[in-house]
C-alpha cells in the first residue's frame, strides 16, 4: 500500500474493489453471527454503485472491509489488483488516509473544528488534496466557512461530511446510509451533492441504503441479503436525485 | 470506569490514611507521653541552684500549692569511655541512696538501681547505652569534680525527664557524646562536694496550685543559693521539643487530608458527571418506567459512596499500619519506655464521615443534573457539543495551529473551569513533593548557616566556673590549635515590660572570626562596644527593638539587676542568644578578664592528641565538637527525612496519576468519536494521540509553575509555623527540590498517558461509529 503510483490514474471502467468469496463472523461469546456468507463483488472507476438490503443483511461489514475499517474472516479483497486483505494497520491507515472516502449516517464531525477546519483537517494529511474552501463550495456551503458543527443543521452537517471525504481527492467514495438521519428534502439535496461529486470528479462511489427509491441514482445496484449478494441490478437510467421521492 | 473509581479511591485512602496515620500518632505519643508522666511523677517545676542546705527542703514545702518536693544533686561529668576517644560529657542525677526517687521516677529497661550507699555503681540513660552498646556490668570511667571514677554500669533506664535528650547549649541531640546517669545520693554528694547540700531541686503542685506564683516563691528561696530560676514544663526541654514534635504532626494531620479530599471531590465530581451523560438514555428509560428522581439520585449516591468507602477503608487499614510504624520511630527517636498506640473510634468515624459528606457535596450539582433530566430530551441524540475559537487563536496565532492543535486548544477552553481544576490538581502533586524535600532543604540551610557561617569553631572548651582570660594561651599552645577565641557565659533573665525570657548572655570578642553574627541578609556584622545584641526571635519574643532598655536579671555569682540598651537584632535560625562585647559584659559583671570557655579552630590531624590533653585538664568542663554533632544530626534526621520523602513522593505520584488518568479517561471517553472519526479518515494512532496526550500535556505543563507557586506557599505557611525558641526554619526551596518534584509528577503524568495511549490504540473504529454518541 506504500506504492502511490497505482492511485489517481484510473481509466475509466477499471475494477478498483475486488471481493472474493468474502465472509466476516462476528463472535458473540458462545454465538457465532454470520455477517458475510461468500460475497463476490466488483466496484469499477467511476461508477455509482448502491448497496441495497434489509437492516443486518451485512452491508455495513461489506462497506467496512472494502475501505479497511474491518478486515474479512476469509476471502480475499484486492484494490487494483492488491491484496488488502490482512494488511497490518499501518498500511490499512495510509489507504485510508489516500485512497478512500467515508461518509456516514451520523456525521462525526469534529465538534471543535469549524466546517473549513473539518476539511483542511484531512487536507492538512493528504496526498493532493483540494483546497478545503473549494470542497465546501461543492457541497454548496460555500457561504458557511466559519460555522461550527453545532451551528449547522444536520442537512449541512452531512454535507460537510462529504466535503470532507471528497477534498483529499480519494478513488472511493464509501457512503453508509448518508441520508439515514435526515429528512427526505435534506436527504434529497445530500444525495445531489453525491451525485455531482460523482459525476463532476469521477471517483467511484458506494452507497448504501436500505431505501430502494434511492438505488435509481445508481448505474447498478447490488442486492445484500443475509450476508449474500442476492442480485445485481444495471439501472438503464439513472434519476437525478431531485426526481426521487420517498 | 473501574480504573478512575480506583484512581480516586486511591486519593481517598490516601487523604484518609494521612489523616490516620498523623492524628492516631499524635494521640498516641500524647498518651503514652500522659501515661509516662504520670507512672513515672514527672515533676511540674524544676529548678538549679549553686548549693543550699538541706534543711530548706522543709521551706520549699511550705510554698503553697507545692505538693511533692525532692532535691537533688546534679553534676555535670566528662566521662571516658575505653575505645572512644571523643570527649563525651554527661549529667549525673542522684537518685535516693534507698528505693526509688519520689519524683522523675526511672523506667529500669535492664539491670537494676544502684545499692544503696554504691560508690561505683551508675545506671545509664537507653540512648547513651544504645549508642555505645553498653549492657549492665559494663564500666565507665566518669570524672567528677576533677577526680576520676570507675563506675560499673548497673541498670539502662529510661526517665520522663529526658525523653528527648540534648547536651546543654547544643542544637541537636547527640547520643554518643552525652549521656544522662543516675547514681546513689550519698556517694555522688560525696564525689561533688555536696553532703548535706543540693543543687537541683523537683517539685509536684497540687491540684489548682498557680505554677507562677510557685516559681516566684521558689526563686525567692533559692536567690540566696545561686538559684538559677526555676521554670515549669512548658520550659523543661525534653518536654517542650515533644510539644514542638506533636505541634507539627497536628499540622500535617490538617494539610494533607484537606488538599487530597479536595482532589477526590473534584475527581469524582467529573466522573460521575460524565457517567451521567453516557448513562443519560438508560436514566430516561428508568424515569419512564416511572423511577423517581430520588430513586435515580440516589443511585449515584450508591456509587459515589462505593468508591469513598473503598477509600476509606483502604486508608483506614494503611492509616493504621502507617500510624503505628511512625509511633514506633517516634518511639525509638524520642525515649519512651511503652507506646500506648490507640486509634480513636471517632477519629475513623470523623474520616469516614467527612470524606463521605464531602464527596456527596461535591457531586451533588451532577447528581442534581440526572435526576432533573427529562425523559424525552434524553432519548434525544445530543447536538454536537459548542466550541468557540479561542482567546490565543482570535489574537493572530491561529494561522500557526494545525487542525489537531486548534482541537486541542478549543477543548480546554471550553470548559475553563474544570481544566483549571485539572491542572491544580496536578499542581497540588508538584506541592505535596516540594513540602517533602522542604525539609530536608531547610535543614541545610539552617546547619550552613548556623555553622558555616556563624559558628565556625571546630572545638567549643567550656571551664567548670569563668577563668582568667589567660586560659586562652595555655590551649593555643597545644599541638595542632590553630586559633582561639575566649567567650563568656551569663546564665540571665531578659525581660521587657511585661515579658522575660531565660537564656545566656553571650559575651565575644568584637572582631573574632570563629563567632560571627550575621545581619539579615546573613552578613559577618561587627558585635557593637556596647548593649545587648540578641537574635531576632527574641526580639520578637520580648518585644524589643533596638533602643529599648531591657532589664537584665543575671543569674550567676552576685546576681545584678541591670539595664542594658538593645543595639541590634541579629539573625538566627537555631536558638535563642543574646550577645555582648566580651570587655562590656566583664564590666557589667563586675568582674576582671573572666572567661567561660574558648572557641578553637584546629588542624582535624590533630584532634586526638587535643582531646587527649583536655580531658587531663581539670578545669575544663566540657568539650564540644561540632562536625561530630553535626555528622551525628544528620545521620539521625536523615532517615526519618528520607522515609518522609519516600512517604510524599508515593502520595505525590497517586495525585499526579490520579488526576492525569482522569482527565486521560474522561476526555478518551468525550473524544473517542471525534478521535475514531478522524482514524476513519486516516490519521495514524500518533496522530490520534498527539490531540489526546497533547491535552493532558499541557495540564502538566501549565501545573508545573502553579504548582511550584502552590508548594512554595505550603512550605511558607509550614515555616511560619515552625517558628519556636528552640529553632526557625527557613523558607529555602533548592532548586534540586523543584526539579525532583517535576521528576516525580512528569513520571506519573507519562505513566497514565501510556495507560491511555494503549488504550486508544485498541479503539474499535466500527463500534464506536455504529453508535449515534
Ligand atoms: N461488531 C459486531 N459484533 C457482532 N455482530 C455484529 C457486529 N457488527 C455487525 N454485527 C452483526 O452482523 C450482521 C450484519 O450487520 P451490518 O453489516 O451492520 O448490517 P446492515 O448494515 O446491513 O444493517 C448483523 O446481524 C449484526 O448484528
Ligand atoms: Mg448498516
Amino acid at each position: 500500500m506504500t506504492d502511490n503510483s497505482i492511485s489517481n490514474t484510473i481509466s475509466p471502467g477499471s475494477v478498483v474493489f475486488s471481493a472474493r468469496t468474502v465472509t466476516k463472523v462476528y463472535n458473540m461469546g458462545e454465538v457465532k453471527v454470520h455477517a458475510l456468507r461468500g460475497v463476490d463483488m466488483e466496484l469499477y472507476a467511476g461508477e455509482m454503485v448502491v448497496l441495497l438490503g434489509p437492516s443486518g443483511s451485512g452491508k455495513s461489514t461489506l462497506l467496512n472491509i472494502l475501505g479497511g475499517l474491518d478486515t474479512a474472516t476469509s476471502g480475499h479483497v484486492t484494490y487494483h489488483g492488491r491484496d488488502i486483505t490482512g494488511a497490518p494497520d499501518k498500511e490499512l491507515t495510509e489507504y485510508r488516509r489516500v485512497h478512500v472516502g467515508f461518509v456516514f449516517q451520523f456525521y462525526n464531525l469534529i465538534p471543535s473544528l469549524t466546517a473549513l477546519e473539518n476539511v483542511a483537517v484531512v487536507t492538512e494529511i493528504a496526498a493532493q488534496p483540494m483546497d478545503p474552501a473549494e470542497a465546501l463550495a461543492l457541497v454548496g456551503l460555500g457561504n458557511r466557512l466559519d460555522h461550527f458543527p453545532a451551528q449547522l443543521s444536520g442537512g449541512e452537517q452531512q454535507r460537510v461530511a462529504i466535503a470532507r471525504a471528497v477534498a483529499k481527492n480519494p478513488d472511493v467514495l464509501l457512503c453508509d446510509e448518508p441520508t439515514g438521519a435526515l429528512d427526505s428534502a435534506t436527504g434529497i439535496v445530500v444525495l445531489e451533492v453525491l451525485e455531482r461529486v460523482n459525476r463532476e470528479l469521477g471517483t467511484a462511489t458506494v452507497l448504501i441504503t436500505h431505501n430502494a427509491d434511492i438505488a435509481e441514482m445508481a448505474d447498478r445496484v447490488i442486492y445484500l441479503s443475509d450476508g449474500l449478494i442476492s442480485r445485481v441490478h444495471r439501472n438503464e437510467r439513472k434519476k437525478p436525485p431531485h426526481e426521487l421521492r420517498w | 470506569m473501574k480504573g478512575q473509581a480506583l484512581a480516586i479511591a486511591l486519593i481517598i485512602a490516601s487523604g484518609v490514611a494521612t489523616f490516620i496515620m498523623s492524628v492516631s500518632t499524635m494521640q498516641s505519643l500524647k498518651l503514652t507521653q500522659a501515661t509516662f508522666y504520670k507512672d513515672y511523677r514527672f515533676a511540674d517545676v524544676f529548678a538549679s541552684l549553686k548549693r543550699a542546705p538541706e534543711g530548706l527542703q522543709t521551706r520549699i514545702r511550705e510554698i503553697p500549692g507545692v505538693d511533692r518536693v525532692e532535691t537533688r544533686v546534679s553534676a555535670a561529668v566528662n566521662i571516658d569511655i575505653p575505645g572512644f576517644p571523643d570527649p563525651v560529657t554527661g549529667n549525673i542525677i542522684s537518685i535516693p541512696d534507698i528505693g526509688e526517687p519520689l519524683l522523675n521516677k526511672l523506667f529500669l529497661r535492664e539491670g537494676r538501681l544502684t545499692e544503696p550507699f554504691r560508690d561505683d555503681e551508675v545506671v545509664i540513660g537507653e540512648a547513651f547505652a544504645g549508642a555505645h552498646g553498653f549492657t549492665p556490668g559494663d564500666k565507665l570511667g566518669v570524672i567528677i569534680n576533677g577526680r576520676r571514677r570507675d563506675l560499673t554500669i548497673v541498670g539502662i533506664a529510661l526517665s520522663p525527664e529526658h525523653i528527648y535528650q540534648m547536651p546543654p547549649g547544643a542544637f541537636f541531640p547527640d547520643f554518643e557524646r552525652y549521656g544522662v546517669m543516675w547514681m546513689g545520693r550519698t556517694p555522688l554528694a560525696t564525689a561533688y562536694d555536696m553532703k548535706g547540700a543540693f543543687n537541683d531541686v523537683t517539685l509536684t503542685l497540687s491540684p489548682n496550685a498557680n505554677v507562677n506564683d510557685v516559681i516566684d516563691r521558689l526563686d525567692e528561696l533559692l536567690k540566696p543559693y545561686g538559684g538559677l530560676g526555676a521554670y515549669s514544663r512548658k520550659d523543661q526541654l525534653s518536654h517542650r521539643y515533644l510539644s514542638e514534635e506533636f505541634r507539627q504532626l497536628e499540622q500535617m494531620a490538617a494539610m494533607f487530608p484537606v488538599i487530597f479530599l479536595g482532589v477526590a471531590v473534584f475527581l469524582l465530581n467529573v466522573v460521575i458527571s460524565r457517567v451521567i451523560h453516557m448513562q443519560r438514555e438508560e436514566i430516561a428509560v428508568l424515569k419512564a418506567f416511572g423511577y423517581s428522581n430520588f430513586d435515580i439520585g440516589m443511585h449515584f449516591v450508591k456509587l459515589v459512596l462505593m468508591i469513598v468507602s473503598a477509600g476509606v477503608i483502604t486508608g483506614i487499614t494503611g492509616g493504621v499500619r502507617l500510624g503505628q510504624w511512625m509511633s514506633n520511630i517516634y518511639m525509638e527517636f524520642y525515649r519512651f519506655p511503652f507506646l500506648k498506640y490507640e486509634l480513636r473510634p471517632e477519629i475513623v468515624v470523623i474520616a469516614a464521615f467527612v470524606s463521605a459528606a464531602a464527596a456527596i457535596l461535591g457531586t451533588l450539582h451532577s447528581l442534581r443534573k440526572a435526576a432533573l433530566l427529562p425523559p424525552a430530551q434524553a432519548m434525544r441524540p445530543e447536538p454536537p457539543a459548542t466550541y468557540r475559537e479561542t482567546l490565543p487563536e482570535r489574537i493572530g496565532l491561529k494561522r500557526l495551529l494545525s487542525q489537531p492543535t486548534r482541537m486541542i486548544i478549543r477543548h480546554i477552553w471550553r470548559r475553563p473551569v474544570k481544566s483549571l481544576l485539572s491542572v491544580t490538581g496536578i499542581a497540588f502533586a508538584f506541592a505535596i513533593m516540594m513540602v517533602g524535600s522542604f525539609q530536608g532543604d531547610a535543614l541545610d540551610f539552617m546547619v550552613y548557616v548556623q555553622f558555616g557561617l556563624s559558628q565556625r569553631e571546630d572545638i567549643a572548651v567550656t571551664f567548670v566556673e569563668p577563668t582568667s582570660g589567660t586560659a586562652l594561651y595555655e590551649l593555643q599552645g597545644l599541638e595542632g590549635v590553630e586559633y582561639g577565641e575566649v567567650f563568656r557565659s551569663v546564665p540571665a533573665r531578659l525581660r521587657f515590660r511585661r515579658r522575660s525570657y531565660r537564656t545566656a548572655i553571650q559575651g565575644l570578642r568584637s572582631g573574632g572570626d570563629l563567632q560571627r553574627l550575621l545581619d539579615t541578609d546573613l552578613k559577618p556584622v561587627e558585635l557593637p562596644l556596647s548593649g545587648i545584641v540578641m537574635t531576632d526571635h527574641l526580639g520578637e519574643m520580648l518585644g524589643v527593638r533596638e533602643g529599648d532598655l531591657l532589664t537584665v536579671e543575671v543569674l550567676e555569682g552576685r546576681r545584678p539587676v541591670l539595664t542594658v540598651p538593645v543595639a541590634g537584632l541579629v539573625k538566627q535560625y537555631l536558638g535563642v542568644s543574646a550577645y555582648m562585647d566580651l570587655s562590656a559584659l566583664n564590666r557589667l559583671m563586675h568582674e576582671g578578664n573572666a572567661v567561660s570557655g574558648v572557641y578553637l579552630a584546629t588542624d582535624s590531624r590533630y584532634l586526638p592528641g587535643i582531646f587527649k590533653k583536655l580531658k587531663e585538664m581539670p578545669r575544663v568542663a566540657g568539650t564540644g565538637i561540632r562536625e561530630k554533632a553535626i555528622a551525628k544530626f544528620y545521620e539521625t534526621m536523615g532517615e526519618t527525612i528520607l522515609i518522609f520523602t519516600l512517604i510524599n513522593t508515593l502520595l505525590a505520584g497517586i495525585i499526579a496519576f490520579g488526576v492525569v488518568y482522569n482527565s486521560a479517561r474522561i476526555a478518551l471517553s468525550e473524544r473517542s468519536r471525534e478521535l475514531a472519526s478522524l482514524r476513519v479518515l486516516g490519521f495514524t494512532r500518533g496522530e490520534i494521540s498527539y490531540i489526546l496526550l497533547g491535552e493532558l500535556s499541557i495540564f502538566t505543563l501549565a501545573a508545573v509553575p502553579l504548582g511550584f507557586l502552590i508548594g512554595r506557599a505550603m512550605c511558607a505557611y509550614i515555616a511560619a509555623n515552625l517558628k519556636t525558641d528552640l529553632f526557625r526554619v527557613p523558607l529555602i526551596l533548592e532548586s534540586s527540590t523543584y526539579a525532583f518534584a517535576a521528576t516525580v509528577v512528569l513520571v506519573s503524568a507519562c505513566i497514565s498517558g501510556l495507560i491511555v495511549r494503549r488504550k486508544l490504540d485498541r479503539l474499535d473504529l466500527v463500534a464506536v461509529l455504529k453508535t449515534k454518541e
